[in-house]
This record gives C-alpha cells, structure tokens and sequence, in this order.
C-alpha cells in the first residue's frame, strides 16, 4: 500500500517572540495611551514595537506513505515540535497547507489531563477521552491498559498517591493504546527509568509494526534508528535532508552536529548548563609531543585541553573538571574527573586552561561523544553533554598488530598473558 | 473520533470566521461529559458535607438577604413573603454568577490541555459552565420543601421550567465565551469577573422586583440579559403573578446576540490560543 497519508506542502510557522508576547493587560493599554495620548492610541490596534517575528518553520515539504515510520531529528528548536503542534491542530500554520488521510492520534506529553484527585480508573477514563477514545473503546481495552502499567491493585487509589513512575506508566499505557491510522509522538521515551524506557521503546516497535503511520520526534538516534524507516532532518526551520533513518542519522550527526561543533567555538556554545562560575571556552587535543591532531590512536599518550574562563577576576576556588565518553547511541564508556584522581584544583586564576593526560589511550578504533562538565564548591558550574566527537583510530595498542574491532571490546584493557606449567 | 473511515482533515491558515463544525463538536461529546464529571467529582472529593454544599450557598444567602433586604430595608416583593421570592431569584443567580467565574478563568486553567491536545476548544468553557446545573439541581430540591412550607402551588408556567434552564445555560456560556477568550489575551480580565458578578447581581432582580423600577425604565431592565430569565423563573414558578413576555422576550433576544457574538470571537481567537496562552 503506497498511499500518501500525509502531505505537508510549503508549510512555514511564524511565532512572534518578545518581552511582551501576549499578555497585554488592559491597565497597560490605558497607561501607555495616557503616556503619549496621540502616539499610543494610533498604535493600539497595531503589533507591540517590542515584538520580533522569528519563522520556526521554512516551507517544509514532504510526504508520508501509508505504514511508513518516519523519525524527525534535529537540534533543539529545529522545528520539530512545531510540526508536530501543527499536524496535530494544536496551532495553525502561518502559510502552506497539510492534508492528512486518516485519523490522527498525537502524544506530544506524556500524562496531560491526568487529574490527580481522581482514582486511576477514572483518569483512564478521562485520559483516554481526552486522547480521543470513545468510552466502549477504552471499557475494551480497560484491562491491557491495566496490565501494561502494571497498576492492578491501585486503580481505585486516586492518583496523587502513585509514584511517579506508576503515574507515567498509566498515562503512557492509556496513550499506548489509542488507535489511530496516523500517530504522532513527541520525545515521549524521554520520561521514567531505564525498565520503563525500554518497555516504551518495546511497545512503540508493535505499534509500528502494525502498519499504521508514525511520525517519531526523538533525540535518541537509538530509539529513533530501530524504530523508524525513514528520516528527516530539521534545522532552523528548514528540511535539510530527507531519506533512510540510517542516512539522516549520519547526515544529522556529520552535518549538523559534528562540522558545526568543531567549527562552533565553545565559548559560543549553547546547550550547556550550569551556574557559569568557571566557563569551557575552547578544546583542543594534542599528541606526547604537544602537537595538535584531530583523530586520537590508541595506545598513545593523548591530551585533552580545555580552555577555561572564570566569571569572577578573582578565579574560582575548588575546581573539578571531568569528562564523558560515550559511544555515539549514547551508551557511556568511561568518566574520568579530577575527583577520581583527587586532583582537584584549589584555586585557578580567571583564564588558563586545564589538560587531561591520558597513557595508552584505551579505547577501540570509532566514534565517541565527548561531553566535559566543571564544578567549582560542588555546585555544577559548566556542563556540556555533547562537547565534541572523538575519532579514534588504530594505533596497536598491544603493539601486537592486531586490529581490535568494535564489537570484541569496546575498551582496551592493558593485560598480559603467561602460561605455566603445572609439574 | 472513533467513527471516522477515511477523513481527509486539512490544515490551512484560515482567516476571520470559521464556522463551527458540528460533526468534529458532536464526536467529542464524551470528552464533554468526561471533562464536565471531571469538575463536578473534583469539587465533592475528600468533602465531608459533598451535594450539600449545593444548598448552603443559597440558602444562607437566603436567610441574610431576608434579614437585611427583606425586614430591615423592607424591601418589597410582590406580595409574596421575602424569603421564598429572594430564594426562587437566587437559584438561576447563583448558578449564573458561579458557571461565569468557572467559565472566564476555564481557558487559561486549561493551559496544558490546550498546548498539547487538539480537540475543540469551546468544549473547556462549555463544560465549565455544565458543571453548576448539578449543584442548581439540588439547590432545587429546597425550594420544593419552602413551596411546600409557604403553600405555593405550582402554574402551567413550570412548563417554561426547562425553557428559562436552557436560557440561563445560554447566557452562561455566551458570556464565558467571551471571557475565556478575552482572558486568554488580556490575563487581567479575571480580576474584572468577580467586580463584573457583584454590580451584575444588583443590576438584576433578585434582591427587588421588578416592579420596583418605575416603568418607563423596566425596558432597562430587560436589557439585561438576565433580568427577563429570573424575573420568568419567579413568575412561573410561583405563579404570583403572570409571566411577563415582553421582558423575557427582549432578554432573550439579547441572550441569543450575546452567543452568537461570544462564538463569532471565540473561533476568530482560537487558532490563537495555544500560541499566546
């Protein structure tokens, strides 16, 4: 069955941002039109001065097949949300036009409605309801819905009492069982602990599997690559790519987050928390011979380098710097931080930067993420989940000739081994 | 909802009005009733006193308004004792005063639902507005005992019951239709609703009768949208005195103006809502 279920055509969003964003008040409408009667009275009908229009959406275009599975990846504030909202009806296009064949069924949040006074029963019933179920539907599916949370005995208990995992189990056990031709699901996998993710994951592939259309919104290229077919990449409003989940996840990583991470400075980046107190502003590696490289070989002495600002002239006191390696579907390899090897730094002066030695660098030939996090007084002063990626590469770390690949060992352990005779 | 074969929805900006689409609102009338039942469970939860707080508010209301309008101000009545005549005005009052609090804020109370779930959005205000029937029911169930008490004999104008139910329902919701929008928009109409149901309780007749205001400005009176709805739902019911049709029938007029306003700003705003709220 190749029939278009979703058509988006030229579809552009436009929000307008600003500190006066909608709430005017009345009061405020009457004071500014005292301040300066004639100017202000003229201008009540018109747009605040202060607002900025920015377009969240730039003339996305693409098209859906029946029981296709598309993952919709890009950067925070790419857009993807807003195309959710939009095909949803939640908030109307600016310009452009979607047709939609079929019913639609959206979880952009987990657990919306849910009412915390009323028992787990009623909020099954009320949720559903809410998620477009009609009552002989859910009445059907009642038990599953149950099962499936694993809230047998409390579904008399008023909700404000579950924990919060029972809670999101039920709403994403309710949501798990909507019906409709076409699903849209919004970063939903994000919520609850590791078992309940992977129970999640586990049920959107059967939903996926039963031939309806799902648009899939994720940061988790795990998730997203073994759930979906196709992909497309959002950036600043725009469709940058469009093709297999497996070719957009590398164009996404390569394109978007690998050139312009490098190429970004640090000191510009955004996607980090933190008070601030001691900032990363630049990362370089260098080889033993303080030359700088690009790709890491293993087996070799490798320095990390971080440059550093501190906010106040004064420097900042009791610094820890530590970093985190993981492999690019985010599963974590090693930590390694100045607390570890009780090295943390008394009192370091405004600017400088920070280095990391590491002897026979030991991890398999690949990719890694790279993310760096300070603190200064145990309070979290800068931390960056995605600071870089590291390529390494082979550089015989047993110096046996032996190439080690990626799904015998991840990390090169420094061993060695003897045979002896037993007489 | 679940009786859709194959729709084809389409998404396009669209500009002014748009008219309501009564297939799409009659396919979320379970999300109605759920949400409705919702508000009314979520009120009686945990209460020790539950229903009765439906008679307290207009009973005690009663008895003050007896003590200080009826005996000490003298006010006069119709001819009929204060209590039950301050009491028959009180009822479509108060569900009036409450279904409009309920109703203004219900948008932007709403917020969460309103930002990540379509459904149509005149559903919130209207289910708000549901909620006080319950409550205007049991109330009710009081003035039967003081019909009883004060020898009252229903006339065939109870037949205009459901009528003047469904009028003061309408007017609820118009005006919350209006208010939820504007709300949404301007956040501090919600501090003019509690000023606005004060001087409107006074400018209704429930404290006086009609038949207080010089005639030449009872049409004033019916101005008011519900002037003509409380002053009926006195006649009809106790049959004091007949049922005055040009006042009903001018407030009614005004009823229907106000909702079909209230809708027509209401739909323009909604594409809005999940935008600004």
């Amino acid at each position: 069955m190749s029939e278009t279920v979703i058509k988006v055509e030229n579809l552009s969003k436009r929000y307008r941002i600003g500190a006066r964003e909608g709430f005017k008040t009345f009061r405020e409408t009457l004071v500014d039109s005292v301040k300066a009667p004639f100017k202000r009275i003229v201008d009540l009908g018109k747009p605040v001065p202060h607002a900025e229009m920015i377009w969240a959406l730039k003339d996305v275009s693409f098209e859906v097949k029946k029981g296709e599975v598309l993952g919709i990846i890009g950067r925070n504030g790419a857009g993807k949300t807003t195309l959710l909202k939009i095909l949803s009806r939640i908030t109307e296009p600016t310009k452009g036009r979607i047709e939609l064949k079929g019913k639609v069924g959206s979880l952009l949040e987990v657990g919306t409605g849910f009412h915390s006074e009323l028992s787990g029963h009623e909020n099954i019933y009320l949720y559903g309801a809410i998620l477009g179920m009609d009552r002989y539907e859910i009445t059907r599916k009642f038990d599953e819905i149950v099962a499936f949370a694993e809230v047998e005995k409390f579904v008399d208990t008023p909700v404000k009492r579950y924990s919060s995992g029972m809670h999101m189990r039920l709403a994403f056990s309710v949501a798990a069982h909507m019906e409709p031709e076409i699903m849209l699901v919004d970063e939903v996998l994000a919520v609850g602990d590791a078992v309940f993710q992977t129970k999640c994951l586990a049920k959107m592939k059967s939903i996926t599997s039963q031939g309806r259309t799902v648009l899939f919104v994720s940061h988790n290229m795990a998730a997203v690559g073994s759930i979906c077919q196709h992909g497309i990449v959002l950036e600043e409003g725009n469709v940058l790519f469009e093709g297999s989940i497996q070719n957009a996840i590398n164009f996404y990583e390569g394109e978007i987050f690998h050139k312009k991470y490098l190429h970004e400075s640090v000191s510009e980046r955004k996607d980090r928390s933190g008070t601030g107190e001691v900032r990363l502003v630049g990362f370089h590696i260098e080889n033993e011979d303080g030359e700088r490289i690009d790709r890491i070989p293993n087996g070799r002495t490798v320095k990390l380098v971080f440059d550093y600002r501190t906010r106040s002239d004064r420097g900042a006191k009791n610094v820890d710097l530590g970093i985190l390696v993981e492999r690019e579907n985010g599963e974590r390899v090693f930590q390694l931080g100045t607390r570890f090897t009780g090295q943390k730094f008394h009192h370091i002066l405004p600017k400088g930067y920070i280095v990391c030695t590491i002897k026979r660098f030991p991890l398999v030939a690949g990719r890694y993420k790279l993310g760096a996090y300070l603190q200064s007084e145990s309070n979290p002063a800068d931390y960056i989940t995605a600071l870089t990626y590291l390529d390494v590469v082979d550089g015989d770390f047993y110096g046996s000739d032996y190439q080690v690949y990626e799904n015998e060992t991840r990390i090169l352990v420094d061993g060695t081994w003897s045979c002896y005779p037993l007489r | 909802m679940s009786n859709s074969t194959s729709n084809i929805t389409v998404i396009e900006p669209k500009k002014g009005w748009i008219a309501i689409d009564l297939k799409e609102l009659w396919s979320y009338r379970e999300l109605l009733y759920f949400l409705t039942k919702r508000d009314i469970k979520v009120r009686y939860k945990q209460t020790i006193l539950g229903g009765l707080w439906a008679i307290i508010q207009p009973f005690f209301t009663m008895v003050v308004f007896t003590l200080f309008f009826g005996r000490m101000a003298k006010m006069p009545s119709d001819g009929i004792p204060y209590p039950i005549f301050v009491y028959v005005g009180l009822l479509p009052w108060i569900y009036f005063a409450n279904a409009l609090s309920q109703a203004s804020n219900s948008l932007v109370g709403s917020a969460n639902l309103i930002t990540k779930i379509y459904f149509p959005r005149i559903i919130i205000p209207a289910s708000a507005s549901l909620g006080g029937l319950l409550d205007f029911f049991i109330a009710m169930s009081v003035l039967g005992g003081m019909m009883i008490y004060y020898q009252f004999i229903p006339s065939f104008g109870i037949l205009l019951f459901p009528l003047l139910v469904g009028l003061t329902f309408l007017c609820a919701v118009s005006v919350g239709l209006w208010l939820s929008a504007l709300n949404v928009q301007y956040r501090d109409i919600r501090y003019v609703v509690p000023f606005l149901v004060q001087i409107w309780l006074f400018v209704s007749p429930v404290i006086y009768p009609v038949s207080m205001v010089p005639k030449k400005f009872q049409w004033l009176m019916a101005l008011n949208p519900m002037g003509g709805v409380i002053d009926s739902f006195r006649s009809s019911l106790l049959g004091h005195r007949p049922i005055d049709w040009i006042l009903l029938g001018i407030s009614t007029i005004i009823i229907l103006a106000l909702f079909l306003s209230g809708l027509y700003y209401f739909r323009k705003m909604e594409k809005t809502f999940a935008d600004v709220i």
